[in-house]
This record gives structure tokens, sequence and C-alpha cells, in this order.
């Protein structure tokens, strides 16, 4: 008989045993929302599938007083502003950081300790001190996404172009390389199908600081949203804004794997 | 002639473990030096010193009658038996780099005319291994033979004074390895290379080699056999009719060499 480790199947199957559990899921969701509807047809806490699509409707239809923009837009784009240009800086200053440090062994030992020591911060501690310092703008919310996630990459790219086969730089050396050409044409290349994934890896907890800086201080945002409408128990809200962020966390997630499998074939088995 | 490369009293000691001891040899241009001995003789950290990875702790390298620096330079051109090739470059690419690194030292790349006359000469250097159709492929597409053709052709662009191999077709099949030993013959004569081979198969050591080095301890002390460094065992000359002794075929094992070259 086929061990359980040996069964592999085919893409439709696949597709069709990963759909599973998710409907699944939604039909307990059906099965409970209805039960208490029974009990209790004011429920708040399982709202129906019909009350939600009403808020849906609500939230792209309706504008928001003060800015005039359709909230659930307003808020989104709000969202992935901050969101953007947190993981720019991040993503920018984890390339530099991790290229040099990888490839300079002096680099590392000058600056490893100061990025390791960062790195064991809590994000979310800092939040009070980048409020007193960058005020309750976009700044602060900006700065803790970056601080969140950057020293987590650059170690990590850090330790990979340290990593990287001694051989590579050996023969670099003998083909004539200097230090700067070894960095950009050698580690440099290698280091981005890494750094995208690494940015893949980071999204998650991305989104978390960005949540929280927003329901901390705000007035628009997907964060903000969720957290001021628990105030009304607006189940039918919060549930469409959360699977609204999955969405699009998952869209940025396979923009990024798109990017690199056309960017970067090497990396990605043979294929050209 | 003066020799290409000297080495005077080499001593290399890691702590209190010694690895090599009292080396002194010549190696003369346009000859073809197999290095051979067991494990842990110290056969790579010979070649590392040559190719300047490595310093030693007592005496002295000279290349050309100069002291040289430890560290790798575009003199000595080295085949390393995995990890040779860049997988980020295509083999044109792999190829065209040390013509890059010379010309564009900012920004190493290049452009126009430059890089046009490059690749004409990064092409030739690729039929002259026999990758003349493989211009656009990369290392991960390739199998073991190809990558190590793709490897000889890298060095060989720079025209190295030295072409160090280490186990350069330890990972290939036998009937590869056969090709193998044709190809770098054939550059070894046509490009009058001067080439250093550390291999684990003595036959393939007095196959190729115009000079046979074995590296082994020569005093053994049992309560501490770090104490004691390898150094050459054996220096034989090849008229490439020469069968290895019987002793160093025992101490090294391995396959006798077929003389089919010769």
């Amino acid at each position: 008989m086929t061990r359980l480790v040996d069964i592999r199947l085919g893409r439709g199957a696949r597709l069709l045993l990963g759909a599973l559990p998710i409907v699944a899921l939604l039909f307990v969701y059906l099965l409970a929302s209805e039960a208490r509807h029974l009990d209790n047809p004011a429920d708040k806490v399982l709202p129906t599938f019909e009350a939600m699509a009403q808020a849906i409707r609500g939230l792209t239809t309706d504008r928001d007083p003060s800015t005039d923009r359709i909230i659930l837009v307003a808020d989104t784009l709000a969202s992935l502003y901050r969101l953007g240009i947190g993981l720019a800086i991040a993503t920018a200053t984890a390339l530099v950081l991790g290229l040099l440090l990888g490839v300079m062994p002096l680099a590392r030992a000058i600056l490893g300790p100061m990025v390791a020591v960062i790195a064991v911060i809590p994000p979310v501690a800092v939040l009070p001190i980048l409020f007193i310092v960058l005020g309750l703008d976009e700044a602060s919310k900006i700065a803790l996404i970056a601080i969140g996630i950057a020293p987590f990459m650059t170690r990590d790219l850090t330790s990979f172009v340290a990593n990287l086969p001694v051989e590579q730089s050996v023969k670099a050396q003998t083909l004539g390389a200097n230090s700067w050409q070894l960095a950009i044409r050698v580690a440099l290349p290698q280091l981005m199908p890494r750094l995208i994934e690494a940015l893949r890896l980071s999204m998650g907890p991305a989104w978390v600081f960005l949540i929280a800086s927003e329901a901390v201080a705000s007035d628009v945002g997907l964060g903000y949203r969720i957290f001021l409408v628990r105030r009304y128990f607006a189940m039918d809200i919060i549930l469409p804004y959360v699977a609204w962020i999955s969405l699009l966390a998952i869209a940025t997630d396979a923009l990024m794997l798109f990017i690199s499998r056309r960017s970067f074939p090497w990396a990605h088995g043979a294929g050209r | 002639m003066s020799p290409l490369l000297e080495m005077r009293n080499i001593w290399v000691e890691y702590g209190d473990k010694i690895v090599l001891e009292r080396v002194s040899l010549e190696i003369a241009e346009r000859s073809f030096v197999a290095v051979v001995g067991p494990s842990g003789a110290g056969k790579s950290t010979f070649l590392r010193l040559i190719l300047g990875q490595e310093a030693p702790s007592r005496g002295q390298v000279l290349l050309d009658g100069q002291p040289m620096r430890a560290e790798c330079g575009p003199d000595r051109g080295v085949v390393f038996q995995r990890y040779s090739v860049f997988p980020h470059l295509t083999a044109l690419g792999n190829v065209m780099f040390g013509i890059e690194c010379a010309q564009a030292p900012f920004a190493a790349r290049l452009f126009g005319a430059q890089r046009r006359a490059a690749r004409e000469t990064a092409v030739e250097m690729l039929a002259a291994v026999g990758l003349e159709h493989s211009l656009d492929v990369y290392p991960a597409q390739m199998s073991g033979g190809m990558q190590q053709r793709l490897a000889i052709a890298q060095a060989l662009v720079k025209h190295p004074r030295i072409l160090l191999l280490d186990e350069p077709f330890g990972a290939l099949d036998p009937g590869i390895r056969l090709d193998m030993h044709a190809l770098i013959t054939r550059l070894w004569q046509e490009r009058g290379l001067t080439i250093v081979m550390v291999t684990h198969d003595i036959g393939e050591a007095f196959k190729l080699g115009t000079r046979v080095l074995a590296f082994d301890k020569r005093r053994h002390d049992p309560h501490a056999p770090h104490r004691f460094g390898a150094t050459t065992t054996y220096d034989l000359p090849l008229d490439r009719k020469t069968l290895p002794p019987q002793a160093l075929v025992d101490a090294i094992g391995g396959n006798l060499p077929q003389r089919d070259l010769a």
C-alpha cells in the first residue's frame, strides 16, 4: 500500500482539497450565526452574511464627512501609504546594511552588535517614544513599521551574504575583482531574491505594527476603522475589514513572488 | 631559468596543530604538477598557500622571484570542485566577469564597443572548452562536467601565471572525467599553462602530471598526532611513462593509472 507520505496530488485535486477546509469553516460560521440569530434576532457577535454585505455596501458608497472620500477607499489608501513607505525605508536600509555587513567582516564587527541589540527591542514598546519624538502624524506610524522589520531583514541578509560559499569570493578575487566589484557583482545580485523573500516574511509583522499604530492614534486607516467600530460592537464591519486586509496581504505576497520569479529565474530552479 | 613559483621552508600551523612542515620546492613554468596524499595531509592547505588564501606561519612563497602577498589575485586562477561559477550569471556572463573587473573598476560592467570586444573574447574562450552552444545557460541548468568546463574557461580568460585545480574532476562520472582529462591536457599544451592540481585519484595524477608531489607525514607521534606536520614525501618527475612506486600506491590507495595518453 502507498504510504501516506508518498501520496502525490495533481493540481486540480490539490486546489479542491485546499478549498475544503475554508468552505467548511464558512459553513460552520453560517450555522453558528444562524443559531445565534434564532435565539436573538438582534445578535451582533456573529452577523449574517447579508448584514456584512449591507455594511460593505455602506462603506463603499458612504463618504467620510471630513475628507469627502469613500470610507473603504480612504482607509485602504491611508494604510497602504504608511505600509509602503515603511517597507521601502526598511528594505533600503536592510539592503545597504546587509550587503555591507555581509561582505565586509570589518563592518560586521563594528555594526553587528548594534543591529543585534536593536533587533531584540520589542518595536511596539518604543511606539510611545515615536509618538513623543515624531508627533501623532504619519511619521511615527511609518517609523514603527520601518524600525519593526528593518533589523530582522538586516540580520537575515547579513547572514545570507556572509554564508555565500567562500569559493565564490576567492574565485572573484582571482578574476581581479576588488571589494566594490565583489559587493555589487557577486553579492548584490544573489542577495536580491533573498531580499524579496525576507520582505515577504516581514509582511506579517509589518501589518501588526501598522494596525497597532493606527489603533492608538489616527483618524483614518484600516486599523483605525476596526478599533473605532469596535466601540459599537460592529462585527459586521470588523469581519469584512479583516477579510479585506487578508486579501491585500495575499495579493502583495503573490505579487512579490511573481516579481522574484520573473527577475531572478536562476534563483528559482532552472527555467529562464 | 628561474622557477615560476618557489617555496622556501614553509610551515603552516593552526595553534599547536602543525599542518605542513619544512616544505621547500620550486615549480617550473609550463609544468603540470599533480599533488596527491591521504586526507588531512595538507594538500588543500598547500593549494591555498599558492592561491594566497592563506599565509604560511613560517617561510616564504615567491612568485616570479617576488615574495607573494597572502591575498588572491588575478595572476593565479583557480577551479574548485564545487561553487566555482557564479549561479546568477549565464555562461557568457561568468566568463566576461573577469574582463569586466579589469576594464571597469567602478561600474564593473562594460558598454558599447568594449562590451562587444569582451563578449567576443568570452565566446572564443567558451568555444575552446566546448561550450559554444551554451552561451546563455545558467549554471543550474548545466551538468557537473559543463560547470567545470565553464569554471576553467572563466579562469583562463584572465591568462593566469599559474592555474590551480582543487580536485576539479572529483565529483564527475568516469566517462566525463576522461573527457575533462583530454580537455585540460589540450589546453595545457596549446596555451603553455602552468598547472598545479590537487587530486585524490593517484591514477589521474600520474596520467596528467609532468611531476607528482606526494604529501604525507614523515614522522608520527601516536600520543600527539597533530604535533608533526606533513611534507613532500615523493617528488617524482614524470616522462608520462613512469608508474607510481608501489609504496605510494599502498599509502594513498586508488586505481593504478592507465597509460592511454602517453
